[in-house]
């Protein structure tokens, strides 16, 4: 005999769980990535240096595309903007699906999260959209 | 020639070959980033079998830190060439340690007996190469944990290979 004392997942905690199971795997899948991507490279002259190659190299290896706006404080926070995202594109514009965009950049996120920290950098990444299929990606260094 | 002396790379690694290799040990270190700092662990290390592998080892850590050395001096725009390769570190009597240091941190020690003039600079540079390949497809085995040790069975036989060719 068994009964049942916890109460089933919300649908809003079980939707909160799958995006950090795909972040998850998206940060594995980076690490190897990166790995692979640097392996010719040079090596990075600092933090700049990294973020412009995750823009250019990293961006048009996944998506044939390169990031179209980097901006930063200098201070460890980014903000990388791709007005026509890859992964967003199929779907159609406007505000009906806005609400379902996050599930398509959070693998994404994973894949730069990943990346940075298998280059020694520890950071957390999250993206928003506002306007489809422009998404813009923040990324905020954290400091050791 | 008995004995080969290591050094630690990142990633513990060592090649193991017998009889006249050249190669004493091969290693692999992998910085991780500790709360407040790096910490050098080793994912591979293997020898050749020797009467005083404690020697090795020891060669190997002190030479990581020529290759934290080098790598600093990098960073601060002192060296300008940006490789990937390090170059002999360090001669000492018996033998002459390699570096090598990847984008992500990984570093690879190899030690050579000095007797051995053979070994140009380009067969090393292609060894590091083959090992940074080899390392690269460790990561990307999604049954691989980033920082666990390498248990690869062709990892291993590509550095039992390096090691007993190098004769």
């Amino acid at each position: 005999m068994c009964s049942r004392t916890t109460n089933p997942p919300s649908p809003r905690e079980e939707h909160g769980k799958s995006i950090s199971t795909l972040e998850g795997m998206g940060f594995r899948a980076g690490q190897g990535l990166i790995e692979r991507f640097t392996k010719e490279t040079p090596s990075f002259k600092d933090e700049l240096d990294i973020m412009k190659f995750i823009c250019k190299e990293f961006w048009t290896n996944l998506f044939r595309k390169q990031i179209d706006n980097l901006r930063t404080n200098h201070q460890g926070t980014y903000v990388l903007q791709d007005n026509r995202f890859r992964l967003l594109t199929p779907v159609s514009n406007g505000k009906q699906y806005l609400e379902e965009a996050p599930k398509f950049l959070a693998f994404t996120c994973g894949l730069v999260r990943g990346a940075l920290s298998n280059l020694g950098i520890d950071s957390t990444v999250t993206a928003e959209v506002s306007v489809m299929p422009a998404c813009k990606f923040h990324i905020i260094m954290q400091k050791s | 020639m008995d004995g080969f002396e290591s050094n630690g790379f990142t990633e513990d690694r060592c090649i193991k070959s017998g009889g006249d290799s050249v190669v004493e040990q091969i290693c692999s270190f992998r910085n991780h980033l500790v709360k407040g700092g790096l910490q050098n662990y080793p994912l591979y290390i293997k020898t050749v079998p020797t009467e005083n592998e404690l020697k090795f080892h020891y060669t190997v850590h002190t030479s990581l830190d020529v290759v934290e050395e080098k790598i600093s001096a990098v960073g601060k725009a002192l060296v300008d060439q940006r490789e990937l390769y390090l170059g002999l570190l360090y001669p000492t009597e018996d033998y002459k340690v390699y570096g090598y240091v990847t984008n992500t941190k990984v570093k690879f020690v190899i030690v050579v007996d000095s007797s051995n003039i053979a070994l140009r600079d380009n067969e090393i540079r292609s060894m590091f190469r083959k090992l940074h390949n080899s390392y690269t497809d460790v990561m990307c085995n999604p049954f691989y944990n980033p920082g666990d040790l390498i248990q690869s069975k062709v990892f291993d036989n590509m550095v039992s290979g390096m090691m007993v060719q190098v004769c």
